[in-house]
C-alpha cells in the first residue's frame, strides 16, 4: 500500500475523525452505544454503507449530472442502507430488533453523504474504497469507545459479560444511571473530543 | 460537466431502476428468513412469558422446538371461551381480525383495539395431560405503537405467572423499558380479577410493593406514564368480557374437573 492510500485509510481515525473533527453522525453516536454488542453492529452496518456508497458513487462520478447529483447519491445510499437493514433482520433478528429505526436513520448519518460529495466525487474507487473504509473505522472507534465506557459504567458489564457486579444483582457496584441514557454518551463524546484536541492542537479551531 | 435535460432524466431513471431491482431483490430472497425469525422470535416470547426461558437466554431454533413441545397451541372461539378444532399452524390472528367474515367491530375501549377476531391463538403448558399455565396475546396502544405481547397465567385463572412484549416502538429507555428484566419480574404472582371479577391488575404511578401487599397493582415505567396505561388498558380490554375472561374461567374449571 503506498503511502497516499494508507493516509487515506487511516486518517480518519485520529487526524480527521468524523465525529471528533467534522462533529458529524452524532445521533446514531448517542442512540446506539448503551451496548457493545448493538454498537458493534451498528459500526459493521455503517462501515460497509460507507464502502459500498463510496465505490458505487465514485464509479458513476463521471456519470452523474451536477444538478442532480445529491438526489443521485441519496436514492443510493438509501437503497444501501435498506439492502443492509434487510440483511441485518434475516441473520441477526434480535440485534436488528434492538437497533430498531437507527439502522434506517444510517440514511440520514452526515457521515455518508458528507463522503460521497467530498470525495467520492472526485476521486477513483480504490480510493473511495479505503475513504469509506477509512471513515467508518474512525466512526467506529468512536462508536466503540463511548459503548465500551457506557456499558461498562451503566449496567457494569462488557458484551454482557459482568464486569463490575451491581449492588442490586449482590455484587458492590453502584452503577451510573446518566451513562444509561443519551446525554451520558455527550459527556463521553465530549470528553474524547477534548482529549483529541488536546493531543493534536492543530484541530483546534480558531476563535472569534 | 454540463449535460442536457433528456440525459438527467435518462440518467435518474436508470438509477432508480438499479436500485430498485438491488433493494426489491434482497426483500424477497431474504424474506423466508425474515419471517421465519419474526416466528422464532414469536415463540422465544411464549417461552418467556411462561417461564420456560430466561430472558437474555440464547435459544436457537432446535432448542426453541424442543422445549415446546410441552406446548399445546389452541384456538380457541374468544365469544364463547372455548376451544375449538381449528388448526392452529395455520392459524394468523393477525390476519383474522382484519378479515370481517372472521372478526367484528371491537366494543369501545382504551386500548385502541379497532376489531376483534372470532378465534385467538392461546398457548397451553401442559403438566401431563393438564393444562397447567395459559400464554395468552395481548395487544394495544402505548405511546408511539401498537405494543404486541403475551401474558401467562397460572391454573386458577387469575394469577399471573408472567409478561413479556415481542414487537413495539415505544422511546428506548422510557416506554422502551417495558422489556427490562426487572420491571417484567415484578409482575410473576400478581391476580388479574378483583372481588367482582372485572380486571382489576393495574399499572400504577410509584412503586406498589410485593404481589402480597398489592396483588393488583405494578410499579409504573418512570417517565412513561402513557405505556404504563396503555399496559393497563390492554390488560383491562384482554382480560375482559370480549377477551379471554370466559376462556380463563374455564381453564380453571377445567382443572377443577
Amino acid at each position: 500500500m503506498t503511502a497516499a492510500s494508507s493516509k487515506t485509510l487511516l486518517d480518519p481515525l485520529f487526524e480527521s475523525n468524523p465525529i471528533a473533527l467534522q462533529v458529524l453522525g452524532i445521533c446514531s453516536a448517542l442512540a446506539v452505544t448503551t451496548k457493545l454488542e448493538t454498537a458493534l453492529v451498528m459500526c459493521l452496518a455503517v462501515i460497509s454503507v460507507l464502502a459500498l456508497s463510496n465505490v458505487s458513487i465514485s464509479l458513476l462520478r463521471n456519470f452523474i449530472p451536477g444538478n442532480v447529483r445529491i438526489i443521485v447519491q441519496l436514492t443510493i445510499i438509501a437503497s444501501l442502507v435498506i439492502m443492509t437493514d434487510q440483511v441485518l433482520k434475516a441473520y441477526i433478528y434480535e440485534i436488528s430488533k434492538q437497533l430498531s429505526v437507527f439502522v434506517g436513520l444510517i440514511i440520514t448519518n452526515c457521515i455518508i453523504m458528507g463522503r460521497a460529495e467530498a470525495y467520492a466525487m472526485q476521486n477513483g474507487p480504490l480510493d473511495s474504497l479505503l475513504d469509506g473504509l477509512g471513515n467508518g473505522l474512525g466512526y467506529s472507534a468512536i462508536l466503540m469507545a463511548t459503548a465500551f465506557l457506557r456499558e461498562l459504567l451503566a449496567q457494569g458489564t462488557v458484551f454482557g459479560a459482568v464486569v463490575l457486579p451491581k449492588v442490586h444483582d449482590g455484587g458492590w457496584y453502584n452503577p451510573n444511571g446518566l451513562l444509561g441514557i443519551s446525554a451520558g454518551a455527550f459527556f463521553i463524546i465530549g470528553l474524547f473530543i477534548w482529549a483529541l484536541r488536546s493531543w493534536k492542537t492543530d484541530q483546534v479551531e480558531p476563535e472569534g | 460537466m454540463r449535460h442536457n435535460a433528456l440525459y438527467t432524466i435518462l440518467f435518474s431513471g436508470a438509477v432508480c431502476v438499479a436500485c430498485a431491482v438491488l433493494v426489491s431483490s434482497a426483500a424477497v430472497s431474504l424474506k423466508e428468513n425474515q419471517l421465519r425469525n419474526a416466528a422464532l422470535d414469536k415463540q422465544r416470547n411464549v417461552l418467556f412469558a411462561a417461564g420456560l426461558a430466561q430472558t437474555g437466554e440464547d435459544l436457537d431454533a432446535s432448542e426453541v422446538q424442543r422445549r415446546f413441545e410441552g406446548i399445546r397451541s389452541v384456538v380457541i372461539d374468544l365469544r364463547t371461551g372455548e376451544r375449538t378444532d381449528i388448526d392452529p399452524t395455520g392459524f394468523d390472528q393477525a390476519k383474522a381480525a382484519k378479515d370481517p367474515a372472521t372478526s367484528r367491530e371491537a366494543p369501545q375501549n382504551r386500548a385502541s383495539v379497532r376489531r376483534l377476531p372470532d378465534h385467538a391463538l392461546v398457548y397451553e403448558i401442559m403438566d401431563g395431560d393438564e393444562p397447567s399455565t395459559a400464554v395468552v396475546p395481548i395487544e394495544g396502544y402505548g405511546l408511539w405503537s401498537t405494543l404486541y405481547g403475551f401474558l401467562a397465567v397460572g391454573q386458577d385463572g387469575n394469577t399471573i405467572e408472567g409478561i413479556t412484549y415481542y414487537q413495539h416502538g415505544e422511546t428506548p429507555g422510557l416506554g422502551g423499558e417495558v422489556d427490562n428484566p426487572n420491571w417484567k419480574s415484578l409482575w410473576p404472582g400478581r391476580k388479574i380479577y378483583g372481588a367482582a371479577g372485572e380486571p382489576a391488575i393495574r399499572v400504577i404511578k410509584g412503586t406498589a410493593g410485593s404481589p402480597a401487599d398489592a396483588p393488583h397493582e405494578v410499579d409504573g415505567l418512570t417517565g412513561a406514564t402513557i405505556t404504563s396505561n396503555g399496559v393497563t388498558s390492554m390488560l383491562d380490554f384482554w382480560l375482559g368480557d370480549s377477551g379471554f375472561k370466559t376462556y380463563l374461567r374455564q381453564f380453571q374449571e377445567g382443572q377443577a374437573l
